[in-house]
Formats: C-alpha cells, sequence, structure tokens
C-alpha cells in the first residue's frame, strides 16, 4: 500500500502554513526588463523543499523568463533570487543545482538518445561505469529502453519530451524547472504524463517548478499554484482555494467559469452579509469576507454551484432568481445552461447529468429559476 | 479528362490516376524530367566535353604546329583511329621530373595552411553574425559580400601597396615604433597566406553562417544547464552542430586555393611553387599543351578526394534530417 501512505504524505505536505518552515528557493521583489519593456514586475515568491510548484499564466506573462533566471539564463534586472539562502546573482547556470527542462525540449541532435541523457552526468566527471548504470535507470523509468541507440528525430513527440525529462532528472537536481513540460502532447498523453510526474518527483523527492498555461494541468499536479498577470504575481495558493476562494476579480475569471454579480453590501456581521444586486436579486452568503467596502463589490459563484429548475424553490426573495433558459450546452456528463434573469443578467449554471434522462427537462425559452446556497460563493472586493 | 471516360468504363476497373495517364500526367512527367535534365545538361557541355578535351590534348604529343600537338582532334572517328598513337609520356614525364611533384605538394600544404587560417577567421566572424540580433543580420551578410563588388585582380593588387617594403602596413608599423626596419612579407608564403585569407573569407564565412544561425540556441543554454562551461557548451554541441558550414567552408576555400594562381604569381614572388603557375608557365611560356593537360589532369583527381568526402558529409547531414 505504497502509494496510499504516499498519498497521505501528499495531503499533509503544506510547508507554508508552518512559519518556522525554511523557504527553498526565494523571488525577493524581482523585476526583469526587456529594454524598457517590464517581463517581470517586482515579483516575491516562496517555494519550499519537494513542492511541486506550478506558474500558471496567459502567454507572454512572464512565466519562462521567471524559469529562466532561476536556471541563470537571464539575471534579474534588480531584486535578488536566493536557493537554499544562497544568493544567486552572478552564479552561472551550469553551477546551479537546478536543472530545466525547455520547451523546446532542446535535445541534442547529434547525440542518441542514450547520450543525451548520459550527457549531464559524464560534465559531473561520474564513473563511466555508473554513468551507464543511471542512463539504464532513466530510460526505465521513462520507458524508452529500446530507443536508447536512436536520435531524436527518430522519435514522436511523446517519446522525446520523455527523453527530455530524462536527461533533466538524470543528474537528481534539487530543483528541476520544467517550461510547458508536456504543452507539445496530445490531450490523452498529457493526462497520464501529469500522473507520471507526479509519481516522479514523489519517488525522487525533488522539488518541481512547472510552467503551464493549462489551468486543468496546473490543478492536477500542483502543491501550490502562482496565478501570475503581466509579470506580477496575483494570487498564490493550492487549488482548491485558488478555485473556491480565488482573491481577485481576475484569479475567478481565468481559472475556470464564474458568475460575477456586481452589486451593494447592505448588510454585515462576523458572520453573514447581505449584497443586492439589482432590484430583483439580494444574496445573502456566509463568507462575508473582511472588506469593509461596500459598493461596487462582487458576488462570486462558480456554475456548478447553481440550481436551475423549472419549480420554484422552497425559500424565496434570497438567493435565488426567476428568468428563461437562452442556451444549453450539452456536454454529455454535465449540461451548461446560460440563464437570462428577467433583469437581463446572464447567468452560468451546469448541471451534473447523474441520470441518463432527466428529471427535470428544459428546454431553450422555457421559464425556469435558479438558485444557490448561503456558503455557494463569496465576495470579491478585488 | 479522366472523368469523361469513367461512365463507360467497367465499374471493376478503377479509373487510372489522373496523374500517371493522359496528355497532362505525360507534359507533367516530361516537364518533371527537364527540370533535372538541364543541369546534367549543363555539367555535360561545359564540363564533361572539356574535360575530355583537356585528357585528350595530355595524351598527345608536342609539336610545332597550331595547335601545338599531336594528334589533332578531328571528329569521333578520327579520335578512334588515331587511339593508337596516343601515350602516357607526358605522365610518365611528371613523375621523372621531381618539380612537378613538389609543386603538388607545396600547392596542397599552402592551400591547407590557409584554410585552417581562413576557418580561424572565419569562425569567430560567422558566430558573431549569427548571434547578432536578427534585424542586422542581413546587413552583416551583405557586408561580407561587399568586396565581391570589385575586381578580385585589383584587391589582390591592392594587398601589394599594402605589403610591400615601403607599403601602408610597413608604413604604419615604422610610425606606431613597434618595428625599426620594414617587415619582408611581400614575396613570402606569408603573403600568400593573407592574400588566400583575405579572397576566400566569404566563402567560408557563408555557409558557417549558415549552419550556425539555423542552430537553435537552447540547446547550447541545455548543454550549460546540464553543467558545461561556456567554452564546453562550444566544443561539445556548438562546433559539432556547425560542422556541415565547417566542411563546406574548407572545401570552397581549399579546393581553388589549390589551383590558385594569381595570388601566388602577385604576391608570392618568383621562388613560390604553386601548381596553378606551373601549369600556367606549360601553357603560355613553354606552350607544352600536352604536359600542361596532364599536369591539369593530375590536379583534378587530386581534387577528387576532398570533392567526395565534402558529398559524403552532405549526403550525411541530410539523412540527419536537419
Ligand atoms: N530576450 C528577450 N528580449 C525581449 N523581450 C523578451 C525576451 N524574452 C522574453 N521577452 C518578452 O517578455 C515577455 C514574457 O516572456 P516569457 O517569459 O517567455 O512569457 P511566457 O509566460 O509565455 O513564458 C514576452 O512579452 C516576451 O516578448
Ligand atoms: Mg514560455
Amino acid at each position: 500500500m505504497a502509494v496510499k501512505s504516499l498519498n497521505s504524505i501528499r495531503r499533509n505536505f503544506s510547508p507554508w502554513t508552518d512559519p518556522a518552515a525554511k523557504p527553498y528557493i526565494q523571488f525577493e521583489n524581482v523585476t526583469k526588463q526587456f529594454g524598457d519593456f517590464t517581463a517581470v514586475n517586482n515579483l516575491s515568491l516562496t517555494i519550499y523543499e519537494r513542492e511541486f510548484y506550478a506558474l500558471l499564466g496567459a502567454s507572454g506573462c512572464g512565466k519562462s523568463t521567471l524559469l529562466r533566471m532561476l536556471a541563470g539564463f537571464d539575471e534579474p534586472t534588480s531584486g535578488r533570487i536566493l536557493l537554499d539562502g544562497q544568493d544567486l546573482r552572478g552564479v552561472p547556470p551550469h553551477k546551479r543545482p537546478v536543472n530545466m527542462m525547455f520547451q523546446s525540449y532542446a535535445l541534442f541532435p547529434h547525440m542518441t538518445v542514450e547520450k543525451n541523457i548520459a550527457f549531464g552526468l559524464k560534465q559531473e566527471g561520474m564513473a563511466s561505469a555508473d554513468i551507464a548504470k543511471r542512463v539504464a535507470e532513466m530510460l526505465k523509468l521513462v520507458k524508452l529502453e529500446q530507443f536508447a541507440k536512436r536520435k531524436p528525430h527518430q522519435l514522436s513527440g511523446g517519446q522525446r519530451q520523455r527523453v527530455a525529462l530524462a536527461r533533466s532528472v538524470a543528474k537528481r537536481p534539487k530543483v528541476l524547472l520544467l517550461d510547458e513540460p508536456l504543452g507539445a502532447l496530445d490531450k490523452k498523453l498529457r493526462e497520464e504524463t501529469q500522473f507520471e510526474l507526479m509519481d516522479l518527483q514523489q519517488d525522487l523527492g525533488l522539488t518541481f517548478v512547472v510552467v503551464t498555461h493549462d489551468q486543468e494541468e496546473a490543478m492536477t499536479m500542483a502543491d501550490r499554484i502562482a496565478i501570475l498577470d503581466k509579470g506580477e504575481v496575483m494570487q498564490v495558493a493550492t487549488p482548491q482555494e485558488i478555485y473556491e476562494a480565488p482573491g481577485s476579480r481576475f484569479v475567478a475569471n481565468f481559472v475556470g467559469s464564474m458568475n460575477l454579480f456586481e452589486g451593494e453590501v447592505t448588510r454585515r456581521d462576523e458572520t453573514s452579509a447581505d449584497i443586492q444586486i439589482g432590484p430583483d436579486l439580494l444574496i445573502r452568503t456566509v463568507n462575508p469576507g473582511n472588506s469593509e467596502r461596500k459598493a461596487g463589490v462582487n458576488y462570486a459563484v462558480r456554475p456548478e454551484k447553481i440550481r436551475v429548475s423549472s419549480k420554484k424553490p422552497e425559500e424565496t426573495g434570497v438567493n435565488s432568481a426567476q428568468g428563461e433558459i437562452f442556451d444549453i450546452a450539452y456536454l454529455g456528463d454535465v449540461t451548461n445552461y446560460n440563464v437570462k434573469l428577467d433583469d437581463g443578467r446572464i447567468v452560468k449554471a451546469t448541471v451534473i447529468n447523474s441520470n441518463r434522462l432527466a428529471e427535470d427537462p428544459l428546454t431553450w425559452g422555457d421559464r425556469a429559476w435558479i438558485s444557490f446556497k448561503p456558503d455557494a460563493g463569496i465576495v470579491l472586493t478585488r | 479528362m479522366t472523368q469523361s471516360f469513367a461512365p463507360g468504363a467497367d465499374p471493376a476497373t478503377p479509373p487510372p490516376a489522373a496523374t500517371s495517364s493522359g496528355m497532362h500526367g505525360f507534359l507533367r512527367g516530361l516537364s518533371g524530367k527537364l527540370v533535372i535534365i538541364v543541369p546534367y545538361l549543363w555539367l555535360l557541355v561545359f564540363f564533361l566535353v572539356p574535360f575530355l578535351i583537356v585528357a585528350k590534348i595530355s595524351l598527345s604529343e608536342t609539336a610545332t604546329a597550331m595547335p601545338p600537338y599531336q594528334p589533332t582532334f578531328d571528329g569521333l572517328t578520327g579520335f578512334l583511329s588515331k587511339l593508337s598513337s596516343f601515350s602516357f609520356d607526358n605522365y610518365l614525364w611528371l613523375t621523372e621530373d621531381a618539380l612537378y611533384f613538389k609543386a603538388y605538394v607545396s600547392s596542397v600544404v599552402i592551400a591547407a595552411i590557409s584554410t585552417v587560417l581562413t576557418l580561424l577567421v572565419g569562425y569567430p566572424m560567422a558566430y558573431g553574425m549569427a548571434r547578432a540580433p536578427t534585424t542586422i543580420r542581413p546587413t552583416l551578410v551583405m557586408l561580407v559580400i561587399l568586396p565581391f563588388w570589385t575586381s578580385f585582380l585589383i584587391r589582390v593588387y591592392a594587398w601589394i601597396g599594402i605589403l610591400k617594403p615601403e607599403g601602408l602596413l610597413n608604413q604604419f608599423l615604422l610610425w606606431t615604433g613597434v618595428i625599426d626596419t620594414p617587415l619582408v612579407i611581400l614575396n613570402t608564403h606569408t603573403a600568400i597566406f593573407i592574400g588566400i585569407v583575405y579572397s576566400y573569407l566569404p566563402f567560408m564565412v557563408l555557409p558557417l553562417y549558415a549552419a550556425l544561425e539555423k542552430m537553435d540556441h537552447s540547446l547550447v543554454e541545455a548543454a550549460q544547464d546540464l553543467g558545461c562551461t561556456p567554452t564546453g557548451a562550444f566544443w561539445k554541441v556548438t562546433f559539432p552542430l556547425s560542422r556541415p558550414g565547417v566542411i563546406a567552408g574548407c572545401m570552397l576555400v581549399f579546393i581553388p586555393a589549390v589551383g590558385e594562381f594569381v595570388i601566388p604569381d602577385l604576391l608570392g614572388g618568383s621562388q613560390t611553387l604553386m601548381i596553378g603557375r606551373t601549369l600556367w608557365n606549360e601553357f603560355f611560356s613553354n606552350r607544352d599543351w600536352p604536359v600542361a593537360s596532364a599536369v591539369a589532369v593530375i590536379l583534378l583527381l587530386l581534387l577528387v578526394i576532398p570533392i567526395m568526402i565534402f558529398q559524403q558529409a552532405q549526403a550525411k547531414t541530410q539523412e540527419q534530417g536537419r
């Protein structure tokens, strides 16, 4: 039952909540400018040993630049990067205990798979018998034993990705940086490989910093996710926190799909708040947030937490509204409804198809009620 | 066309593929072949035929006539009937007089040294060009080609003005006080090396640049990431990957440099022994066309070896799919 025990370790892994835990990688007010373009703007991050850390953001937001600064290919314009307490400024790439898996894989085209994997070990001056052993081990790990003598151009995309991975972990670096490691793979292969990466990270006890623009990938693999936008950190949190308690409208919209109701707080105490959204919708929430702000706040609620029904809910007046079915998208496992409320607002609702035939079939133009529980959403003031 | 025949055709036999049938397909096949035929025709007319003429003259004997050799070339039948009077005497002569052997060896040595020097000068240039910002690369390539706009002969003459004892270089060095007697550079091998390196540099730089420019820089970063120093990464990744360019550049310099005549004649002085000059002397001073032709044929055979190496390297890179 090795898997189970690993899972329980995984569940308990949260050094960021422990004030005594020593951070392993620290970005302190790092800024990186290319000419007068700021790619990374006064950014601070803390990553712990053995953490699986994901940098998630749209293309061009500075993710690769962050990794490249950590690997030593770019130096920060200002700020510091610390690894295990040591300032990395001026340390050349070949002296950093960090290995990178490149977005383009960067396999050496003139070397066989075997030689590619052995490359880093040779630089270390490892004995050739040990190198052979380690290479064999790595080939087995990525299931490429029979491809050892091939050149990179004789491999498929997925196989190249594996060689790149094997090459970058062969040296057992303390930190492995992965720049969109699964970007070039098709969906099915990508999902399989996500779990393989997680197992690998567990088994070798490495710290992984992985860059991705695919939120599902980040949610699946990472212990914590940093959401980046235009070179700035928007939020750092566990996948669940990011999804259920986004800190800002940007994060709420970026990860998954979200209904945002803008309104005014009419009543607020420690445990609940009332928010008036237009004349017809009063929201009562048990997650009042801790901001004193009243006007222009947003109530954010995920589509799957909204019920759609042709029947009137038991309690009307709060957390419910009436409208008509505007759009239906049947996806098999779920059905997405767009409900147009009587005040013109469009609300997204996702219904899980737990029965093969819906007991309450709704179709275009039907009158319907939407409703949600008091803990369904959160109040966003940013 | 194929379409209109289809209804009448036996339904069991599929209609023939449009590309391999009918007038259209025939024309397309012909034009496809033409494209291949043209370069072969070119090689036949401008390379193989002249070579055969030279080869034939090399098998003739000197004569006081116009043209100065016997038997002369008069059609295929004449060629066949006089086949018996051909002799290999000219080739034997080349082995008897040590001058020819020395000239060949000296040419190959001078060309080889010049090639290495050109590589040493050209590689950093090509590397710098390939690493320059994309916007200025076309300008840099332009600058490399620019000297071709002036006559080769004039540029070599200009070097005489620079290298001669009272030339620009010596005047400058005397003026700065680095030397107090003029350096003797003109009419030495050094002058030949300078001349060849200067003249053939673009032929070295351009293929090197082409090879280096298409190389993915992240490969070098990957090598450094895996523990290579920048120098180590150069020798283990950059240089091996630029090898096709190195081979192409070296061949493009070495092959013409072996037979080079103008540079040794103008810069090398009278004591320089190179096969190009020997050839010239046989042809124009001695008017011994058969021996001159034999010298040329041997030179060509000598160069076939590096050309074959070159071709093999080319084939190998193509097979590597890069
Ligand atoms: N060497 C460079 N010179 C100029 N601009 C750069 C350079 N590298 C990256 N950038 C710019 O910085 C921004 C962030 O790039 P990058 O970190 O690669 O983004 P991504 O998040 O997609 O990996 C982009 O707008 C890119 O154009
Ligand atoms: Mg990137």
